[in-house]
């Protein structure tokens, strides 16, 4: 039990947390615009891959870390333009497009990460972010430790901010939120359903990518296929978790992170020596289900969630 | 824009459409081939070469299409009702881990191979169990666990693997022990590399049939998964109808990796299944959920792959070109299905 404590007083500990953290933020805010807006986005796997993929590879090829963010971010918007395409104006399943798109996503980065570098048998490395030194907060004591983090990161906290402002305090985040609940009076009101719905999926889609892309550019420096591994489904439910709420959204994404950095460290302990180190890996996975279960009860969910709109209908 | 429904379709439409999926998909394989330099036609070519220019492709391409003809089914039987079983990767392991539990001593001829066969099935069904009860008591969207119980399963396998079931000699290799001779699935044909699991994937094809056209079930599938609602108010027990969908869905998920074991590999590996779950959502939605359309796609889909690892190692375009077809042929497929019901009208 001390060892517990001892890890999570650390600032090492808290740092970690964040960092962990920050894609889960990027990519839940993405899918959370989506939900929103009334569209489930099962891309979101998928679009991570290929923004991880996309980034990494701009950079690789020269290009600087934040024209490699740009790069993740237009990547998974053009992959929102295809979902929301097939999803919005033609109402098709949201269950199997957006698996299809993962699956699109997927192979693409698969299939170009082969095309480009034929013969290497391990990835080749970038220059990541750095954590950046804010004046005044770089000195404190434990906090400078636990606060030594990437641009990137900044950015993910920043993003969630923005949109939770632009969800709750402007008329476009008003109108995205009514289209999720009530398409038909949004289009009474003289706005367009299938332009802010379609909006919301793209830029959506930018976000889980530069969610993505921050596990190559600022987590790691290299690309691995496997390396999204779930991520994409566990912001599905951290969006659940976070009853469609930015600021929950983020809470749920931190605690999450804790755990997860908390069974890495569990793992180097005499308890974790004892236990099978998969029990440690599959913890995140069970953690999202019980989440599930956890809300189903309280869950807001936007009422016209998954429901196409064809103008004229009822 | 705006969808109108077309009262009377065309065959041509009807026909015309799908078909035009599936040249469009074509038409992406030569630009992809044309993006790696290689000649589209000829990629064209040796893919279909390698599934089926030979006696040997031919039977890999069988081979390969067997687990997804039962992940198909699972697919097609739930997606039917409109459950949303994304979790066929997780039930075909929890099918392999049965079938070498129950093959590899504890039971002899002749009891090991129907015993096992119907234990995995109940193991893959019990999985699927859980997901449709959380949805049908709680409301959890069972999207996200059955995909999130994939993770689980593929992490308990590897334990398994590691531990428990690790075969001593196996120089370190993550495999299980090998199943006994008389666990194993025989050959259809003596000397043709092509197991019994082909065929019961088959009968699994016609029974599947069977239900969905010939039984109170299948009706009710068809009833919920048209209207909830209205099947609901006609007085039919939505919730069981789901959960006996669940039951017929993974066990045919299930029997995907008990055949792969018992027929093909003789062991358990992490590597038993390369995404033969997922794969499956495809071959149910190109057969546009028909269990018997489910045959042909599956060996489509089969030969597709066993094509493209053949082409890549000639023509030096990735094999991922395969995955990529796939779910292109799958969104085009889902349009063009679209397009045979509705007309886009502007306005």
């Amino acid at each position: 039990m001390s060892a517990v404590i001892d890890i999570l007083i650390s600032a090492s500990f808290w740092a970690a947390v964040i960092r962990i953290a920050s894609p889960l933020i990027l990519a839940t805010m993405g899918e959370l615009i989506c939900e929103r807006a009334g569209v489930l986005n099962l891309g979101i796997e998928g679009i991570m891959v290929i923004g991880a993929f996309a980034g990494w590879m701009a950079v690789y090829q020269g290009m600087p870390l934040w024209g490699g963010v740009a790069v993740a971010m237009a990547a998974g918007m053009l992959f929102g333009l295809l979902h929301s395409t097939l999803t919005v104006p033609f109402g098709l399943s949201q269950h199997v497009v957006g698996l299809g798109v993962t699956l699109l996503a997927t192979s693409s980065a698969s299939f170009a990460y082969r095309l480009m570098l034929p013969e290497v048998t391990s990835p080749p490395k970038i220059v990541p972010f750095q954590p950046v030194k804010v004046p005044g907060l770089a000195d404190l004591p434990w906090l400078g430790d636990a606060l030594s983090q990437t641009a990137l990161t900044w950015a993910a906290f920043a993003v969630a901010g923005v949109v939770a402002f632009i969800l709750y305090r402007t008329p476009l985040g008003l109108a995205v939120r009514a289209v999720g609940e009530n398409p038909a009076a949004v289009e009474a009101q003289g706005l367009s359903v299938t332009g802010l719905r379609m909006g919301a999926v793209i830029v959506g889609s930018g976000l889980m990518a530069v969610g993505g892309a921050f596990l190559t550019l600022s987590a790691f420096s290299s690309f691995f296929f496997e390396m999204v591994n779930g991520r994409g489904w566990i912001c599905i439910a951290l969006v659940v978790f976070g009853a469609w709420k930015p600021g929950k959204a983020v809470l749920g994404a931190i605690l999450f992170a804790a755990f997860d950095a908390l069974q890495i460290r569990l793992q180097q302990t005499p308890l974790g020596a004892a236990l099978p180190y998969q029990l440690f890996l599959a913890l995140p996975f069970i953690l999202s289900i019980l989440a599930l279960i956890l809300m189903s009860r309280r869950a807001e969910v936007p009422a016209a969630l998954m429901l196409p709109y064809n103008k004229g209908e009822r | 824009m705006r969808l109108e429904p077309i009262a009377n379709p065309s065959a041509l439409r009807r026909l015309g459409l799908p078909a035009l999926a599936l040249v469009a998909t074509m038409a992406v394989a030569m630009a992809l081939a044309l993006v790696a330099g290689a000649n589209p036609l000829a990629v064209l070519g040796q893919i279909a070469k390698g599934a089926l220019g030979s006696k040997l492709a031919v039977l890999e391409t069988l081979n390969r299409a067997t687990p997804l003809i039962f992940t198909g089914l699972a697919v097609a039987v739930a997606f039917r009702a409109k459950l949303w079983n994304i979790g066929a990767e997780a039930q075909l392991y929890a099918g392999a881990i049965l079938a070498v539990v129950l093959g590899t001593g504890v039971l002899g001829s002749p009891w090991v191979l129907p015993v096992s066969a119907l234990a995995a099935m109940l193991a893959g069904a019990a999985l699927l169990l859980g997901p449709v009860l959380l949805k049908t008591r709680l409301g959890v969207d069972e999207v996200v666990t059955t995909l999130l119980l994939n993770f689980i399963m593929l992490l308990f396998v590897s334990y398994l693997l590691e531990g428990p079931m690790k075969d001593p000699m196996g120089m370190g290799w993550p495999k299980s022990t090998p199943l006994i001779a008389e666990a194993r699935l025989p050959r259809i044909v003596d000397g043709l590399r092509l197991h019994w699991g082909f065929a019961l994937a088959i009968i699994a094809a016609v029974l599947v049939w069977v239900i969905q056209t010939r039984t109170a079930l299948g009706f009710e599938i068809r009833a919920v998964g048209q209207n909830p609602e209205a099947a609901r108010f006609a007085g039919m027990p939505v919730n069981a109808v789901l959960v006996k969908t669940a039951l017929l869905s993974g066990g045919l998920a299930a029997l995907a990796g008990w055949s792969e074991v018992a027929g093909l590999k003789g062991h358990l590996s992490s590597d038993l299944s390369p995404g033969f779950g997922y794969t499956g959502i495809i071959v149910a939605m190109l057969a546009l959920l028909h269990p018997l359309g489910v045959i042909l796609t599956a060996i489509f889909v089969a030969g597709i792959f066993v094509g493209s690892d053949a082409m890549s190692r000639a023509a030096g375009v990735p094999t991922y070109i395969a995955d990529m077809l796939m779910a292109t042929a799958l969104l085009f497929m889902v349009l063009a299905i679209l397009l045979t019901q509705v007309r886009v009208v502007r306005g």
